[in-house]
Protein backbone atom coordinates (compact mmCIF):
# COMPACT_ATOMS: atom_id res chain seq x y z
CA UNK A 1 0.00 0.00 0.00
CA UNK A 2 3.01 2.27 0.45
CA UNK A 3 4.76 2.78 -2.85
CA UNK A 4 2.89 1.30 -5.74
CA UNK A 5 4.64 1.81 -9.03
CA UNK A 6 7.16 4.24 -7.53
CA UNK A 7 4.46 6.82 -6.88
CA UNK A 8 3.81 8.24 -3.47
CA UNK A 9 0.20 7.48 -2.65
CA UNK A 10 -0.55 9.55 0.44
CA UNK A 11 -4.29 9.91 -0.03
CA UNK A 12 -5.57 6.35 -0.32
CA UNK A 13 -5.43 6.10 3.48
CA UNK A 14 -8.45 8.40 3.58
CA UNK A 15 -10.61 6.21 1.34
CA UNK A 16 -13.74 4.85 2.90
CA UNK A 17 -14.86 1.27 2.69
CA UNK A 18 -17.69 -0.59 4.31
CA UNK A 19 -16.88 -2.90 7.17
CA UNK A 20 -18.54 -5.57 9.31
CA UNK A 21 -19.13 -7.77 6.29
CA UNK A 22 -22.48 -7.87 4.46
CA UNK A 23 -24.38 -6.24 7.32
CA UNK A 24 -22.08 -3.22 7.26
CA UNK A 25 -22.26 -3.10 3.50
CA UNK A 26 -26.06 -3.18 3.63
CA UNK A 27 -26.21 -0.07 5.87
CA UNK A 28 -23.04 1.54 4.46
CA UNK A 29 -21.28 1.28 7.80
CA UNK A 30 -17.70 2.38 7.03
CA UNK A 31 -14.44 1.68 8.80
CA UNK A 32 -14.47 5.35 9.75
CA UNK A 33 -17.72 4.79 11.67
CA UNK A 34 -16.26 1.70 13.29
CA UNK A 35 -13.42 3.83 14.65
CA UNK A 36 -15.99 6.29 15.96
CA UNK A 37 -17.54 3.40 17.87
CA UNK A 38 -14.09 2.42 19.17
CA UNK A 39 -13.44 5.97 20.37
CA UNK A 40 -16.85 6.32 22.01
CA UNK A 41 -16.58 2.91 23.64
CA UNK A 42 -13.08 3.68 24.87
CA UNK A 43 -14.21 6.97 26.40
CA UNK A 44 -17.24 5.37 28.06
CA UNK A 45 -15.13 2.48 29.31
CA UNK A 46 -12.49 4.81 30.71
CA UNK A 47 -15.10 6.83 32.55
CA UNK A 48 -17.04 3.86 33.93
CA UNK A 49 -14.30 1.32 34.68
CA UNK A 50 -12.11 4.10 36.01
CA UNK A 51 -14.86 5.33 38.30
CA UNK A 52 -16.00 1.82 39.21
CA UNK A 53 -14.32 1.89 42.59
CA UNK A 54 -15.81 5.28 43.48
CA UNK A 55 -12.81 5.54 45.80
CA UNK A 56 -12.27 8.51 48.04
CA UNK A 57 -8.59 8.42 47.17
CA UNK A 58 -8.51 7.65 43.44
CA UNK A 59 -6.29 5.05 41.84
CA UNK A 60 -4.60 5.51 38.46
CA UNK A 61 -7.61 4.88 36.23
CA UNK A 62 -9.92 6.87 38.44
CA UNK A 63 -7.41 9.74 38.49
CA UNK A 64 -7.34 9.70 34.70
CA UNK A 65 -11.14 9.73 34.47
CA UNK A 66 -11.42 12.46 37.09
CA UNK A 67 -8.70 14.53 35.42
CA UNK A 68 -10.56 14.39 32.11
CA UNK A 69 -13.80 15.35 33.86
CA UNK A 70 -12.27 18.19 35.81
CA UNK A 71 -10.23 19.46 32.86
CA UNK A 72 -13.35 19.98 30.74
CA UNK A 73 -15.44 21.10 33.72
CA UNK A 74 -12.79 23.73 34.50
CA UNK A 75 -12.75 24.85 30.87
CA UNK A 76 -16.54 25.16 30.72
CA UNK A 77 -16.93 27.03 34.02
CA UNK A 78 -14.01 29.30 33.21
CA UNK A 79 -15.21 30.20 29.71
CA UNK A 80 -18.98 30.10 30.07
CA UNK A 81 -19.49 30.54 33.80
CA UNK A 82 -21.71 28.67 36.24
CA UNK A 83 -24.58 28.54 33.69
CA UNK A 84 -22.25 26.61 31.40
CA UNK A 85 -22.40 23.49 33.57
CA UNK A 86 -25.59 22.48 31.74
CA UNK A 87 -23.61 22.19 28.51
CA UNK A 88 -20.69 20.36 30.10
CA UNK A 89 -21.71 16.89 28.80
CA UNK A 90 -21.86 18.23 25.26
CA UNK A 91 -18.39 19.81 25.44
CA UNK A 92 -17.03 16.72 27.16
CA UNK A 93 -18.45 14.45 24.48
CA UNK A 94 -17.00 16.65 21.73
CA UNK A 95 -13.57 16.84 23.36
CA UNK A 96 -13.37 13.09 23.96
CA UNK A 97 -14.71 12.26 20.50
CA UNK A 98 -12.18 14.50 18.75
CA UNK A 99 -9.25 13.64 21.04
CA UNK A 100 -9.75 9.89 20.77
CA UNK A 101 -10.47 10.17 17.03
CA UNK A 102 -7.14 11.94 16.56
CA UNK A 103 -5.25 9.64 18.92
CA UNK A 104 -6.67 6.31 17.73
CA UNK A 105 -5.92 7.42 14.17
CA UNK A 106 -2.20 7.40 15.02
CA UNK A 107 -2.24 3.65 15.67
CA UNK A 108 -1.05 1.49 12.74
CA UNK A 109 -3.87 0.31 10.43
CA UNK A 110 -6.32 2.62 12.22
CA UNK A 111 -8.51 5.12 10.42
CA UNK A 112 -8.56 8.79 11.42
CA UNK A 113 -12.17 9.89 11.13
CA UNK A 114 -11.25 13.49 12.05
CA UNK A 115 -9.38 13.67 8.74
CA UNK A 116 -12.69 13.76 6.94
CA UNK A 117 -14.18 17.19 6.38
CA UNK A 118 -17.65 15.65 6.43
CA UNK A 119 -17.05 14.45 10.00
CA UNK A 120 -15.42 17.62 11.29
CA UNK A 121 -18.03 19.75 9.60
CA UNK A 122 -20.75 17.54 11.05
CA UNK A 123 -19.35 18.13 14.54
CA UNK A 124 -18.93 21.86 13.92
CA UNK A 125 -22.45 22.11 12.54
CA UNK A 126 -23.70 20.37 15.68
CA UNK A 127 -21.85 22.98 17.74
CA UNK A 128 -23.37 25.86 15.80
CA UNK A 129 -26.87 24.38 15.96
CA UNK A 130 -26.56 23.86 19.73
CA UNK A 131 -25.05 27.32 20.28
CA UNK A 132 -27.71 29.05 18.20
CA UNK A 133 -30.43 27.01 19.89
CA UNK A 134 -29.10 27.98 23.33
CA UNK A 135 -28.93 31.65 22.33
CA UNK A 136 -32.49 31.64 20.92
CA UNK A 137 -33.84 29.79 23.95
CA UNK A 138 -32.21 32.16 26.42
CA UNK A 139 -32.67 35.48 24.65
CA UNK A 140 -35.43 34.98 22.11
CA UNK A 141 -35.50 37.81 19.56
CA UNK A 142 -32.74 39.68 21.41
CA UNK A 143 -30.39 37.12 19.93
CA UNK A 144 -30.51 39.00 16.62
CA UNK A 145 -29.16 42.07 18.41
CA UNK A 146 -25.96 40.09 18.51
CA UNK A 147 -25.36 40.99 14.89
CA UNK A 148 -25.43 44.71 15.60
CA UNK A 149 -23.31 45.75 18.61
CA UNK A 150 -24.92 48.29 20.89
CA UNK A 151 -23.59 51.83 20.59
CA UNK A 152 -22.37 51.45 17.04
CA UNK A 153 -23.46 54.32 14.78
CA UNK A 154 -26.65 53.41 12.96
CA UNK A 155 -25.35 54.38 9.52
CA UNK A 156 -22.73 51.63 9.87
CA UNK A 157 -25.46 49.00 10.14
CA UNK A 158 -25.41 48.04 6.44
CA UNK A 159 -21.72 47.18 6.81
CA UNK A 160 -21.64 45.78 10.33
CA UNK A 161 -24.62 43.44 10.08
CA UNK A 162 -23.46 41.52 6.99
CA UNK A 163 -19.94 41.31 8.42
CA UNK A 164 -21.26 39.94 11.72
CA UNK A 165 -23.49 37.44 9.94
CA UNK A 166 -20.63 36.24 7.76
CA UNK A 167 -18.35 35.93 10.76
CA UNK A 168 -21.04 33.98 12.62
CA UNK A 169 -21.57 31.64 9.71
CA UNK A 170 -17.86 31.18 9.19
CA UNK A 171 -17.48 29.73 12.66
CA UNK A 172 -18.40 26.17 11.71
CA UNK A 173 -16.20 26.43 8.62
CA UNK A 174 -13.11 27.56 10.54
CA UNK A 175 -13.84 25.04 13.28
CA UNK A 176 -14.13 22.12 10.89
CA UNK A 177 -11.42 23.11 8.38
CA UNK A 178 -8.85 23.69 11.17
CA UNK A 179 -9.27 20.18 12.54
CA UNK A 180 -9.60 18.53 9.12
CA UNK A 181 -6.54 20.30 7.67
CA UNK A 182 -4.37 19.54 10.70
CA UNK A 183 -5.21 15.86 10.66
CA UNK A 184 -4.87 15.48 6.87
CA UNK A 185 -1.54 17.32 6.83
CA UNK A 186 -0.17 15.22 9.65
CA UNK A 187 -1.21 11.91 8.14
CA UNK A 188 -0.05 12.84 4.63
CA UNK A 189 3.36 13.76 6.03
CA UNK A 190 3.57 10.54 8.00
CA UNK A 191 2.65 8.58 4.88
CA UNK A 192 5.09 10.46 2.63
CA UNK A 193 8.05 9.89 4.95
CA UNK A 194 7.01 6.29 5.53
CA UNK A 195 7.02 5.82 1.74
CA UNK A 196 10.51 7.34 1.61
CA UNK A 197 11.65 4.73 4.11
CA UNK A 198 10.37 1.93 1.89
CA UNK A 199 11.69 3.49 -1.34
CA UNK A 200 15.17 4.19 0.08
CA UNK A 201 15.24 0.74 1.65
CA UNK A 202 15.09 -0.75 -1.82
CA UNK A 203 18.10 1.21 -3.14
CA UNK A 204 20.87 -1.36 -2.91
CA UNK A 205 23.54 -1.14 -0.21
CA UNK A 206 23.35 2.50 0.93
CA UNK A 207 19.55 2.54 0.83
CA UNK A 208 18.82 1.04 4.25
CA UNK A 209 21.37 3.44 5.82
CA UNK A 210 19.83 6.45 4.12
CA UNK A 211 16.34 5.33 5.07
CA UNK A 212 17.20 5.97 8.70
CA UNK A 213 16.73 9.67 8.01
CA UNK A 214 13.03 9.63 6.99
CA UNK A 215 12.41 7.03 9.69
CA UNK A 216 13.75 9.30 12.41
CA UNK A 217 11.71 12.16 10.94
CA UNK A 218 8.63 9.94 11.25
CA UNK A 219 9.46 9.19 14.89
CA UNK A 220 9.62 12.91 15.61
CA UNK A 221 6.46 13.48 13.57
CA UNK A 222 4.64 10.87 15.64
CA UNK A 223 5.36 12.80 18.85
CA UNK A 224 4.36 16.00 17.12
CA UNK A 225 1.13 14.42 15.90
CA UNK A 226 0.30 13.32 19.45
CA UNK A 227 0.66 16.95 20.51
CA UNK A 228 -1.48 18.08 17.58
CA UNK A 229 -4.09 15.43 18.44
CA UNK A 230 -4.49 16.85 21.94
CA UNK A 231 -4.13 20.46 20.86
CA UNK A 232 -6.79 20.24 18.15
CA UNK A 233 -9.24 18.55 20.52
CA UNK A 234 -8.50 21.29 23.05
CA UNK A 235 -9.00 24.03 20.46
CA UNK A 236 -12.25 22.46 19.31
CA UNK A 237 -13.56 22.24 22.87
CA UNK A 238 -12.46 25.70 23.93
CA UNK A 239 -13.89 27.35 20.80
CA UNK A 240 -17.16 25.57 21.53
CA UNK A 241 -17.00 27.01 25.05
CA UNK A 242 -16.33 30.51 23.71
CA UNK A 243 -19.29 30.26 21.30
CA UNK A 244 -21.44 29.00 24.18
CA UNK A 245 -20.31 31.98 26.25
CA UNK A 246 -21.44 34.32 23.48
CA UNK A 247 -24.75 32.46 23.29
CA UNK A 248 -25.33 32.62 27.04
CA UNK A 249 -24.19 36.21 27.59
CA UNK A 250 -24.62 37.79 24.08
CA UNK A 251 -21.32 39.72 24.26
CA UNK B 1 -9.02 13.69 -2.37
CA UNK B 2 -11.30 10.94 -1.07
CA UNK B 3 -12.68 13.40 1.49
CA UNK B 4 -14.52 15.27 -1.27
CA UNK B 5 -15.57 12.54 -3.70
CA UNK B 6 -15.96 9.26 -1.83
CA UNK B 7 -19.39 7.72 -2.47
CA UNK B 8 -19.68 6.75 1.23
CA UNK B 9 -19.33 10.33 2.55
CA UNK B 10 -23.01 10.84 3.23
CA UNK B 11 -23.52 7.54 5.02
CA UNK B 12 -20.39 8.24 7.06
CA UNK B 13 -21.92 11.54 8.19
CA UNK B 14 -25.25 9.91 9.03
CA UNK B 15 -23.51 7.25 11.10
CA UNK B 16 -21.49 10.03 12.76
CA UNK B 17 -24.71 11.68 13.92
CA UNK B 18 -26.07 8.39 15.23
CA UNK B 19 -22.86 7.35 17.01
CA UNK B 20 -22.19 10.79 18.47
CA UNK B 21 -25.82 11.06 19.56
CA UNK B 22 -25.65 7.75 21.41
CA UNK B 23 -22.24 8.69 22.84
CA UNK B 24 -23.59 12.01 24.12
CA UNK B 25 -26.71 10.36 25.55
CA UNK B 26 -24.76 7.67 27.42
CA UNK B 27 -22.26 10.20 28.71
CA UNK B 28 -24.71 12.80 29.91
CA UNK B 29 -27.27 10.42 31.47
CA UNK B 30 -25.18 7.57 32.84
CA UNK B 31 -21.45 8.14 32.87
CA UNK B 32 -20.81 11.77 33.78
CA UNK B 33 -23.35 12.03 36.64
CA UNK B 34 -21.57 9.14 38.39
CA UNK B 35 -18.21 10.89 38.07
CA UNK B 36 -19.78 14.11 39.28
CA UNK B 37 -21.33 12.43 42.29
CA UNK B 38 -17.98 10.88 43.28
CA UNK B 39 -16.31 14.27 43.03
CA UNK B 40 -19.11 15.92 44.99
CA UNK B 41 -18.93 13.24 47.69
CA UNK B 42 -15.23 13.85 47.99
CA UNK B 43 -15.66 17.63 48.18
CA UNK B 44 -18.38 17.20 50.83
CA UNK B 45 -16.20 14.80 52.79
CA UNK B 46 -13.24 17.18 52.68
CA UNK B 47 -15.42 20.10 53.75
CA UNK B 48 -16.87 18.06 56.62
CA UNK B 49 -13.42 16.91 57.71
CA UNK B 50 -12.10 20.46 57.62
CA UNK B 51 -15.11 21.59 59.63
CA UNK B 52 -14.49 18.84 62.21
CA UNK B 53 -10.83 19.76 62.40
CA UNK B 54 -11.72 23.41 62.93
CA UNK B 55 -14.18 22.48 65.68
CA UNK B 56 -11.59 20.26 67.35
CA UNK B 57 -9.06 23.05 67.24
CA UNK B 58 -11.54 25.42 68.82
CA UNK B 59 -12.23 22.87 71.54
CA UNK B 60 -8.54 22.39 72.15
CA UNK B 61 -8.01 26.14 72.33
CA UNK B 62 -10.82 26.45 74.86
CA UNK B 63 -9.39 23.61 76.95
CA UNK B 64 -5.98 25.25 76.79
CA UNK B 65 -7.40 28.57 77.98
CA UNK B 66 -9.29 26.80 80.75
CA UNK B 67 -6.14 25.02 81.83
CA UNK B 68 -4.06 28.17 81.95
CA UNK B 69 -6.81 29.95 83.88
CA UNK B 70 -6.97 27.08 86.38
CA UNK B 71 -3.19 27.13 86.72
CA UNK B 72 -3.16 30.85 87.38
CA UNK B 73 -5.94 30.50 89.93
CA UNK B 74 -4.17 27.63 91.70
CA UNK B 75 -0.95 29.61 91.79
CA UNK B 76 -2.73 32.63 93.29
CA UNK B 77 -4.43 30.46 95.88
CA UNK B 78 -1.17 28.79 96.83
CA UNK B 79 0.54 32.15 97.18
CA UNK B 80 -2.31 33.43 99.36
CA UNK B 81 -2.11 30.31 101.56
CA UNK B 82 1.66 30.68 101.91
CA UNK B 83 1.31 34.34 102.84
CA UNK B 84 -1.44 33.58 105.38
CA UNK B 85 0.57 30.78 106.99
CA UNK B 86 3.61 33.03 107.13
CA UNK B 87 1.63 35.84 108.78
CA UNK B 88 0.06 33.43 111.26
CA UNK B 89 3.40 31.93 112.18
CA UNK B 90 4.94 35.39 112.60
CA UNK B 91 2.05 36.52 114.80
CA UNK B 92 2.26 33.36 116.92
CA UNK B 93 6.01 33.71 117.33
CA UNK B 94 5.55 37.35 118.25
CA UNK B 95 2.92 36.50 120.84
CA UNK B 96 5.05 33.73 122.32
CA UNK B 97 8.07 35.93 122.54
CA UNK B 98 5.95 38.68 124.12
CA UNK B 99 4.73 36.27 126.79
CA UNK B 100 8.26 35.02 127.37
CA UNK B 101 9.59 38.56 127.58
CA UNK B 102 6.93 39.50 130.08
CA UNK B 103 7.71 36.44 132.21
CA UNK B 104 11.42 37.14 132.07
CA UNK B 105 10.88 40.77 132.97
CA UNK B 106 8.76 39.69 135.91
CA UNK B 107 11.47 37.28 137.09
CA UNK B 108 14.07 39.97 136.62
CA UNK B 109 12.00 42.40 138.68
CA UNK B 110 11.48 39.83 141.42
CA UNK B 111 15.17 39.02 141.49
CA UNK B 112 16.07 42.67 141.59
CA UNK B 113 13.65 43.17 144.49
CA UNK B 114 15.21 40.24 146.32
CA UNK B 115 18.65 41.63 145.67
CA UNK B 116 17.53 45.04 146.97
CA UNK B 117 16.08 43.54 150.18
CA UNK B 118 19.17 41.41 150.67
CA UNK B 119 21.38 44.43 150.19
CA UNK B 120 19.23 46.50 152.50
CA UNK B 121 19.44 43.72 155.07
CA UNK B 122 23.16 43.47 154.55
CA UNK B 123 23.52 47.24 154.78
CA UNK B 124 21.44 47.27 157.95
CA UNK B 125 23.55 44.48 159.42
CA UNK B 126 26.82 46.16 158.46
CA UNK B 127 26.49 48.74 161.25
CA UNK B 128 26.12 46.19 164.07
CA UNK B 129 28.82 43.94 162.58
CA UNK B 130 31.20 46.93 162.31
CA UNK B 131 30.35 47.99 165.85
CA UNK B 132 30.95 44.48 167.21
CA UNK B 133 34.22 44.20 165.28
CA UNK B 134 35.32 47.65 166.38
CA UNK B 135 34.31 46.86 170.03
CA UNK B 136 36.26 43.61 169.92
CA UNK B 137 39.31 45.37 168.42
CA UNK B 138 39.15 48.22 170.92
CA UNK B 139 38.66 45.88 173.89
CA UNK B 140 41.61 43.75 172.74
CA UNK B 141 43.79 46.82 172.39
CA UNK B 142 42.63 48.80 175.39
CA UNK B 143 41.17 46.24 177.73
CA UNK B 144 37.78 47.75 177.63
CA UNK B 145 35.58 49.60 175.22
CA UNK B 146 33.09 52.29 175.58
CA UNK B 147 30.24 50.76 173.63
CA UNK B 148 28.46 54.04 172.98
CA UNK B 149 31.61 55.82 171.69
CA UNK B 150 32.44 52.92 169.36
CA UNK B 151 28.94 52.84 167.97
CA UNK B 152 28.99 56.58 167.40
CA UNK B 153 32.35 56.41 165.64
CA UNK B 154 31.22 53.55 163.45
CA UNK B 155 28.03 55.38 162.54
CA UNK B 156 30.01 58.50 161.66
CA UNK B 157 32.46 56.63 159.55
CA UNK B 158 29.70 54.78 157.73
CA UNK B 159 27.85 58.02 157.17
CA UNK B 160 30.97 59.75 155.85
CA UNK B 161 31.58 56.93 153.34
CA UNK B 162 28.09 57.36 152.12
CA UNK B 163 27.17 53.77 152.63
CA UNK B 164 23.70 53.15 153.75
Amino acid sequence: MAAEGKAIDALSQFELSTTLGPIGAAVNFTQSNLHMVYAAAFAILLMTVGMGARALVPGRMQSLAESAYEFIMGMVTEQVGEEGKRYFPFVFALFMFVLLGNAIGLLPYAFTYTSHIVVTFGLAAMVIVVVTGVALARHGWHFFGYFFPEGAPLWLAPIIIPVEIVSYLSRPLSLSIRLFANMVAGHVMLKVFATFVVMLGGLGVVGPVLSILPLSINVALMGFELLVAFLQAYVFAILTCIYLHDAVHLH
Amino acid sequence: MPQFQDPLLLSQAVWLLIIFGVFYFVLSFFVLPRVGSVLEDRAARITADLEAARASKQQADAAMAELSAATAKARAEAQAAVAAALAEATAKAQAESDVLNAKLAEQINAAEARIATARDAAMAAIGSVATETASALVSKLMGKADANAVQAAVSRTLASRGAA
